[in-house]
């Protein structure tokens, strides 16, 4: 089905602008063409299907739904599923945070969400799916949900509820479940569509430059790292080849767009598929911004319980991801 | 009319701000048009998802950025 985007590039490259195939410059013209136009196309679906599950269950009915329904353990899955379908927006984490604590929904299952959310999200799943193919998406978005669920689980078994800020608390004194009554907008499809086709092309658009410089900097790196440059340093025989690589990704702040290119040039010059997916959980999933923005909502030992335990987790996964998946 | 923007200042809430004073002008309308930027004011409207516009105290819309069009059409 991605052919298609090689014929594409073929037809615009080589036959309409007139480069040859064995030019440098028709080649790099035909990554560059084939790659984006992949992306992006990509993109707009994924967004769009996202974009139709989230019309019909926006985050206040699914917050709804997990008040009032008794789901024995299913919950971490439906929280960390939505934290996955959701979009990420960072401003956004902390209304959401505090709307399902205040709503009465156990902070594991509020972590779970929040784990995951920034992990899986639509321009993840589509720079993946350009870059790496189906396999390797999938591995990834099942891990980024499984991380989600058993962080989530754990540390809502650490009983960290007086950890919260005292504001938040002061906020939850006076809230009741009443709060959370949702009402559902009766829309046909129909009607909901030019919303949706807007909102996707939105999301597009707005990453839209990240695609390009990350395309571009893989493009780039490609040409310029020398062969197994990285294996010397990050081969799976180093056992500290894994922690280093996410310690080192933790502060770091990339969008999945500028990321996965990158990550792709590690993997093509000797890093484990298992250490390279590490790091880029590690990038995308925990962040100084977010950790600022958390900050506000939480006291240290929350915050280092978060961090340290996701951290940990992301590890332990790269270390698996080494030992099961061969790229 | 006393119109609110809530966001805590990311370019969709910068965006929807824009567009909503631009409704306000196209439709000669007397308003006032604040953006709300303490989180826990934003809060207090039972918000999760910003922005959200806030038409004399009441939700209109949230975590959508609206179209001049969508605007227009919850102001009149």
């Amino acid at each position: 089905m991605l052919k298609i985007f090689t014929l594409l590039a073929d037809w615009l490259i080589y036959d309409v602008i007139g480069c040859m195939p064995t030019s440098h410059l028709g080649q790099a013209l035909h990554f560059f063409v084939e790659d984006t136009s992949k992306i992006l196309v990509l993109l707009f679906l994924i967004s769009f299907l996202m974009g139709i599950v989230n019309a019909y269950f926006p985050i206040e009915k699914v917050r709804h739904f997990l008040v009032t329904r008794k789901l024995y353990g299913l919950e971490y899955f439906i929280a960390s599923l939505f934290g996955a379908i959701t979009p990420f927006c960072s401003c956004s984490s902390i209304p959401l945070f505090i709307g399902f604590v205040n709503g009465g929904i156990p902070l594991g299952i509020t972590f779970a969400f929040l784990i995951t959310s920034p992990l899986v999200n639509e321009v993840a799943v589509a720079m993946f799916l350009g870059y790496f193919g189906v396999r390797i998406t999938v591995v990834y978005v099942v891990s980024g949900l499984l991380l989600g669920m058993v962080g989530g689980f754990i540390l809502g078994k650490l009983k960290l509820e007086n950890q919260l800020s005292d504001w938040v608390k002061e906020i939850q004194k006076g809230s009741t479940a009443a709060n959370t009554n949702y009402v559902e907008e009766k829309v046909s499809f129909l009607h909901r569509l030019p919303d949706i086709t807007r909102e996707s092309w939105s999301i597009v658009s707005g990453v839209l430059l990240y695609v390009l410089i990350g395309i571009s900097l893989g493009a780039v790196m490609h040409g310029y790292v020398p062969e197994h440059f990285f294996a010397t340093y990050l081969s799976a025989d180093k056992w500290y080849a894994v922690p280093l690589a996410v310690i080192l990704a933790v502060p770091m702040y990339a969008n999945a767009a500028g990321i996965v290119p990158v990550i792709e040039v590690f993997v093509a010059k000797g890093v484990p598929i298992g250490t390279a997916l590490a790091f880029m959980m590690a990038v995308v999933g925990l962040s100084l911004p977010e950790a600022t923005l958390l900050r506000k909502v939480m006291k240290w030992k929350m915050m280092g319980a978060f961090f340290g335990l996701v951290t940990l987790f992301i590890i332990i996964s790269g270390f698996l991801f080494n030992l099961l998946l061969t790229w | 009319m006393d119109i609110k923007v809530l966001g805590t200042g990311c370019s969709k809430c910068q965006a929807l701000k824009a567009t909503v004073e631009e409704a306000v002008k196209a439709l000669g309308i007397e308003a006032t048009v604040t953006k709300e930027e303490d989180m826990i004011v934003i809060l207090g409207y039972n918000v999760m998802r910003t922005p959200a516009l806030v038409i004399d105290g009441k939700v209109v819309a949230q975590g959508k950025q609206l179209s001049l069009k969508d605007v227009k059409k919850l102001l009149a």
